[in-house]
């Protein structure tokens, strides 16, 4: 009787606790994922070969060490990070920002313009292109705040449009830059990539560059503003309760458009970084990235906390590094999508143990009142 | 103005998965359920059509294998959706996450699934798609219209559409005169994935000869805007899929028009979120969307 109550709080404890929740949910996933290949006549032990490859350079067939892979995870997770800090900037003031990929999109966009008509002066150039795609990104998001705030229209129905029209005007724009084909610019001048020499050399020559100081700086900004002022004070209190709020005299719907611009300010340094860290030349997108649509994974993952935020894009990271060695190795890199959505539909079951815990305790405390 | 007439027939092509979408998303908001899932659900239904048809025609089946494909597609649609119904409804879950999920988990499977099928990132071509009538128009016109009539039939006329409408409006007082309101947001769900599905089977067999990645291209999140522009009601909904869907039809072939050809054809692509942003401003302070939209019903608590 005893140890089944000690399991039970023990249970409980976990279940109470959202970390442990959320390394459930990520378990949860993965299992789900690995019985579907094996469901399909693949040997799933492939799958975790790639991953362990991904994760630490290691390569279990051969023996093989080559730290290039841990570069790739890093620097692929760049982008999935700052997309989650926006949407988990988002929710703490109890706003769902579906809007990172277009917010992401127009930082990407703005990127390119300066990267190819930009003045090319070392540094100054990158440096330029990055604050650019940071400020429309934070436009773009604010503007979803002000419709909110002023016009009470759903930020989920606005930035879900806010989306596509970001996609259709990226493509209008970098049809027209220099060099444009159909799908892509010319190639961008020296001064305005990210490459970092030393990030290179020590990984043995990956994309990692930039970007990820930049990524570990957002992180920390994140983490500052949120839990370190009054700003971000106001913005966790409007989350909670927006009527307790204003009566305690917080600037409610300035709290909202501000929220929403710090959001999207990430999701466009992410767009920036992708746009002059992973290729010589310009995109001319035709479809979405997805890096914002991840971000909501990652930052439900995070628990919208500045470190579990960071671990869960690099968790994502590491999935996307690994989707061209699992092809390697005859399993559909889609796998990694279908992982990615299935936590995501575990997160959103998360509310059942919130029933599970309410109606435990109920239990108890009718077993207390009825046996005494 | 004759070759506007002439494009009758490729906007109602258009027009008519946007449609069908949009009506299931209306009577899933109606009954309190927000689903935006709807481009996931398109997603799935267009690629289980499309692997149906060209399955069977390898076998053989011939003319019934279109009609059979697109039930499987909306059948496909209905068991995602459930996915939906079961967080969102029984387990209390966030409606937006849950949709993200789906959408996020319909971009993966489909493609794993073709991975699986064809090993190739897109299911193979079919040989032969749906076939138009003498008028030059796809049965899918017929299909949408059967469908915005039947869902406004049962949505005003019969006692189901009340209480449908009801838990959408008030569930607790729905709830208390006897209404089983969780049953009816399934059925409501379920209904949605059900013509998601359909209207993806529609617009693999009607436009395109495979389904790949970009098959659906946003036109679920154009049907959510179409439920909202359309202000939650079948006449609206079906003018604003009319207005998004030809939108949609300019952006291909603007082209034959030298008035437009200036225009850079992502305008016309951009019109329906543009449209449905000005609107919902336009619309603040009005209530017309369904009260309880998005909210979980908790029996009991107020």
């Amino acid at each position: 009787m005893l140890k089944t109550e000690r399991r039970g709080s023990f249970m409980g404890r976990m279940l109470a606790s959202e970390g442990a929740v959320s390394v459930l949910v990520v378990l949860l996933g993965f299992l789900v994922g690995t019985i579907l290949v094996a469901l399909v006549g693949k040997n799933p032990l492939n799958m975790y070969k790639a991953i362990l490859q991904a994760l630490s350079g290691y390569n279990i067939d051969n023996g093989k060490m080559n730290v290039r892979y841990i570069g790739e995870t890093l620097n692929y997770a760049v982008p999935f990070i700052l997309c989650g800090l926006s949407m988990a900037f988002a929710a703490r003031a109890g706003l769902f920002n579906i809007g990172g990929e277009g917010q992401y999109i127009v930082g990407l966009t703005v990127a390119q313009m300066v990267a190819l008509l930009g003045p090319q002066i070392p540094v100054f150039h990158w440096v330029l292109a990055l604050a650019g795609a940071t400020v429309i990104g934070a436009l773009w998001g604010g503007l979803v705040g002000v419709l909110k705030a002023k016009f009470e229209v759903s930020e989920v129905v606005s930035t879900i449009m806010l989306n596509y029209v970001a996609l259709y005007v990226s493509r209008m724009v970098c049809l027209r830059l220099p060099g444009a084909t159909t799908y892509k610019t010319a190639n961008f001048p020296e001064s305005a990539l990210l490459t970092n020499g030393f990030f290179q050399s020590i990984t043995n020559g990956s994309m990692l560059n930039h970007g990820f100081f930049l990524m570990l700086a957002a992180v920390v900004i994140y983490w500052f503003i949120m839990e370190k002022t009054n700003l971000g004070f106001g913005l966790r209190a409007t989350g909670f309760n927006r009527e307790t709020a204003r009566c305690s005299g917080i600037p409610v719907v300035k709290s909202i458009a501000v929220s929403m611009a710090i959001a999207g300010a990430f999701a466009g340094l992410a767009g920036g970084i992708v746009a002059l860290g992973s290729f010589r030349y310009g995109r001319v997108l035709s479809g979405m990235d997805n890096y914002g649509f991840n971000g909501i994974a990652v930052a439900l993952v995070g628990n919208s906390t500045a470190l579990g935020t960071m671990l869960a894009g690099l968790l994502f990271g590491m999935l996307k590094n690994a989707q061209a060695l699992m092809q390697g190795k005859q399993i559909p890199k889609e796998i990694t999508f279908i992982i990615q959505g299935l936590i995501v539909v575990f997160i959103a079951l998360r509310s059942a143990i919130a029933m599970y815990l309410d109606w435990r305790s109920k239990r108890q405390l009718q077993r207390e009142v009825l046996g005494k | 103005m004759n070759t506007f007439f002439g494009m009758i027939p490729s906007i109602l092509m258009i027009v008519s998965p946007i449609l069908i979408t949009a009506v299931g998303g209306m009577i899933c908001e109606k009954s309190g359920v927000v689903n935006i899932a709807l481009e996931g659900l398109m997603g799935v239904g267009a690629c289980a059509a499309a692997a149906a048809h060209v399955l069977m025609e390898a076998a053989g089946v011939g003319l019934p294998s279109i009609w059979i494909s697109l039930a499987i597609g909306a059948l496909i649609g209905v068991a995602f959706s459930v996915i939906h119904a079961f967080a969102s409804i029984s387990l209390n879950a966030n409606q937006t996450i849950s949709g993200t999920g789906i959408n996020l988990l319909a971009d993966g499977a489909t493609i794993f699934a073709a991975q699986i099928l064809f090993s190739a990132d897109r299911t193979r071509e079919f040989r032969m798609g749906m076939q138009t009538d003498s008028l030059g128009i796809y049965p899918t016109a017929y299909i949408a219209l059967v469908v915005v009539v039947l869902a406004w039939f049962m949505l005003y006329k019969l006692p189901f559409g009340m209480h449908l409408r009801a838990c959408g409006e008030h569930p607790h007082a729905a709830d208390s005169v006897g209404i089983n309101v969780k049953r009816i947001r399934y059925i409501a769900v379920l209904i949605s994935g059900l013509l998601a599905g359909l209207a993806g089977g529609c617009i693999v067999l009607t436009q395109t000869i495979q389904y790949t990645s970009n098959t659906i291209n946003g036109r679920g999140f154009i049907a959510l805007a179409a439920v909202s522009f359309g202000r939650w009601r079948p006449v609206g909904v079906t003018f604003a899929a009319f207005l998004f869907g030809t939108a949609q039809a300019f952006a291909i072939i603007a082209n034959n028009f030298p008035a437009l050809k200036a225009l850079p054809t992502e305008v016309f692509n951009i019109l329906p979120y543009i449209i449905t942003l000005i609107a919902l401003v336009g619309f603040s302070g009005r209530n017309y969307a369904p009260q309880a939209n998005g909210k979980v019903y908790v029996k009991g608590a107020s």
